[in-house]
């Protein structure tokens, strides 16, 4: 205790913060995380506890006692045919994710260290259209995907609506902008030698690029693919509005068809949404690391 | 990560760029290395990303605006489109319920964003930021709602307010020992009720925005010269003029982040209300709307893109000034 509070001591000194007293800072930080913690705790225990224990005549949902089993959870896996919506988010999340991370580097390397006039011009269209709600254009866009030839396999109806393909493509359009502004910042700050001693030997832009740019940008790549896999994966707008066939819903639209059948029972609703709700909570606890970076890159950097 | 900026190496001004020599025919020597095979890949590099961008967000958002002064069903080709004016503007103000009820919804979502989750994040990053034992594990739990899918709280949301099953009543229920706040009927229904709804939605919607803006909050703290806040503590100020007069002045480039991100996601919510009751009964936002428009059995075109043009005029001003204020200090 005398040193721990020996050293908090010392820190302040050091940083020269006042400070308030200590127990009503931690009580305060103790409420919050509680209160923030209460919706998923509360979603885990419920998913844990068998309907007949809970709704209806029986004890209540605010009590203990009953059965305690992992029922629900099998039971959601196999009514919502979970297993068909996550393969149909991997069929959208891996390809989106190349697609994005390939281009974005391509324009943010010839942006940032080729052309500065063409940098600015850029920047401004790509980040402009990142921020524009989705609703702004989406009226032709939905047009636009039905008038839009294309050939199998990408389309098994020759048109962009209703194909994972389509729901690909306007990610990459979308993404393109958060992605190419953290890049173009990140590869400014590589020191233009390296740039020069590439042309001494020889190589070319895209030598250039593809072997001494892009393995420089890995730890940037690696922020960016955490934090744009949530986003995708967590997309529920586009899939609603792009795809008509159930079975082609990626998890987190199909979840918009599952509403009715889950509403009716809450120890189902909770199992459904914590299986939902387990990859980007993976990816958070083993990755936070990149994806707090990813997240910051683009708003202190630049 | 270091997330100390430091100034970004930006070419001299007078360098010019790969294209300049095209453009001005001066050749510059820096350049003259690149060659046209180089100059086809940069071009390509630049143009094949460009070209998707612009062909599905900027086509699209100038046909909005284009299609919001036609009348057009949607049927038959492009010819069928008529020019009528502003009566689409002119129904959507004066004949169409729905419209101003949004509207107004979308206003109190930002009202509440604004001025009391956004505030609230910042005051937990402040706090978390100095050397509190355990202040990793706080971030954590007061970030997770973050990486959850807007949709998944709307679920996750029916879990706490449910009339019969949910946590609220049941809570209720058990500490008043009053059967009364389960029993459908005298239940209260919160995401029934509407106005009720809208409000149990924004506190479910400030729970994830709450520790979105605490992170964005506690990168910038952290790259702010700790030698500032010392200087002003030998000069005798209290922790709130430190924070108020030195630390928040420095954090300009942060707050317009932090601004923006909260406008731009308050006009973008959707998710929650359309999986809650597809944004009907009190929960209606114009980005439902517009959604609806093309999603119903009768997508008026016109009408739908005078809709998204509104929301285009409310979004616009928020991204001219972010990029005015970024992009400003790209160029110094």
């Amino acid at each position: 205790m005398t040193a721990t509070s020996a050293a908090v001591g010392a820190r302040e000194v050091v940083t020269g913060r006042r400070r308030r007293p200590h127990y009503l800072t931690h009580a305060f930080l103790i409420f919050m995380s509680l209160l923030w913690f209460l919706p998923l705790g509360w979603a885990v225990y419920t998913s844990l506890r068998p309907y007949g224990d809970t709704g209806g005549n029986s004890r209540g949902y605010f009590s203990v006692g009953g059965a305690y089993n992992l029922n629900n959870f099998f039971n959601a896996w196999n009514q919502a045919d979970l297993p068909l919506h996550f393969l149909q988010t991997i069929l959208v999340v891996v390809p989106a994710l190349i697609l994005i991370l390939f281009f974005s580097s391509m324009v943010a390397v010839a942006v940032s260290r080729y052309s500065f006039r063409l940098n600015l011009a850029m920047l401004m269209l790509f980040t402009a259209g990142n921020l524009l709600p989705q609703q702004v254009v989406i009226v032709p866009l939905f047009r636009l995907y039905l008038a839009l030839p294309m050939f199998a396999p990408l389309s098994d109806n020759g048109m962009w609506y209703d194909q994972l393909f389509g729901i690909v493509m306007i990610h990459l359009a979308f993404q393109l902008g958060f992605c190419t502004f953290v890049l173009s910042n990140y590869f400014k700050q590589v020191p233009k030698e390296i740039n020069e001693a590439a042309v001494v030997d020889g190589a070319t832009v895209w030598r250039t690029y593809r072997s001494v740019l892009l393995p420089l940008a890995r730890p940037a790549l690696a922020a960016l693919a955490t934090l744009e896999f949530t986003w995708i994966y967590n997309d529920f707008f586009w899939g609603i509005l792009l795809l008509r066939s159930g079975d082609k819903f990626p998890v987190t639209s199909a979840l918009n068809n599952l509403s009715g059948q889950f509403f009716t029972d809450n120890n189902l609703l909770a199992a459904g949404s914590l299986i939902v709700a387990l990859p980007t909570l993976i990816v958070y606890f083993a990755l936070q690391k990149h994806f707090v970076a990813g997240l910051t890159l683009g708003s202190t950097k630049g | 990560m270091d997330s100390s900026p430091g100034p970004p190496i930006a070419p001299p001004a007078s360098a010019g760029g790969a294209f300049a020599p095209l453009l001005t025919r001066r050749r510059r020597k820096r350049f003259s290395v690149l060659t046209r095979r180089d100059k086809l890949t940069l071009g390509l590099m630049v143009g094949i990303p460009a070209f998707i961008h612009i062909f599905l967000i900027w086509l699209p958002a100038i046909g909005s605006i284009v299609l919001s002064f036609t009348s057009w069903n949607g049927i038959g080709g492009l010819d069928r489109i008529k020019f009528i004016g502003f009566r689409n503007y002119e129904n959507l103000f004066s004949n169409y319920p729905p419209f101003w009820p949004a509207f107004e919804n979308n206003l109190i979502w930002l009202a509440v964003f604004l001025f009391i989750a956004t505030p609230l994040g910042m005051l937990m990053a402040v706090i978390l930021d100095q050397n509190i034992r355990g202040t990793r594990i706080y971030q954590s739990v007061l970030y997770m709602p973050v990486v959850l899918s807007l949709a998944i709280v709307g679920f996750i949301a029916q879990l706490m307010y449910s009339p019969g099953m949910g946590f609220i009543n049941n809570f209720l229920q058990a500490v008043t020992g009053d059967p009364k706040w389960v029993t459908s009927g005298t239940a209260i229904d919160w995401l029934g009720t509407p106005g009720l709804n809208f409000a149990a939605v924004l506190v479910a919607a400030s729970w994830r925005h709450v520790g979105y803006i605490m992170v964005l909050y506690l990168a910038g703290l952290k790259s702010v010269d700790n030698t500032l806040r010392e200087a002003a503590a030998i000069d005798g100020a209290s922790g709130r003029q430190t924070f108020f007069r030195v630390v928040f002045p420095v954090l300009a480039p942060i707050n317009v982040v932090v601004l923006v991100v909260t406008i731009i996601e308050s006009l973008r919510a959707f998710d929650i209300v359309y999986i809650i009751n597809k944004g009907l009964n009190g929960l209606g936002l114009l980005s439902v709307l517009i959604t609806n428009n093309i999603l119903g059995e009768a997508s008026l075109i016109g009408f739908g893109s005078a809709m998204a043009v509104i929301l285009l005029l409310i979004s616009i001003g928020p991204i001219i000034y972010y990029l005015a204020r970024t992009m400003g200090r790209e160029a110094e």
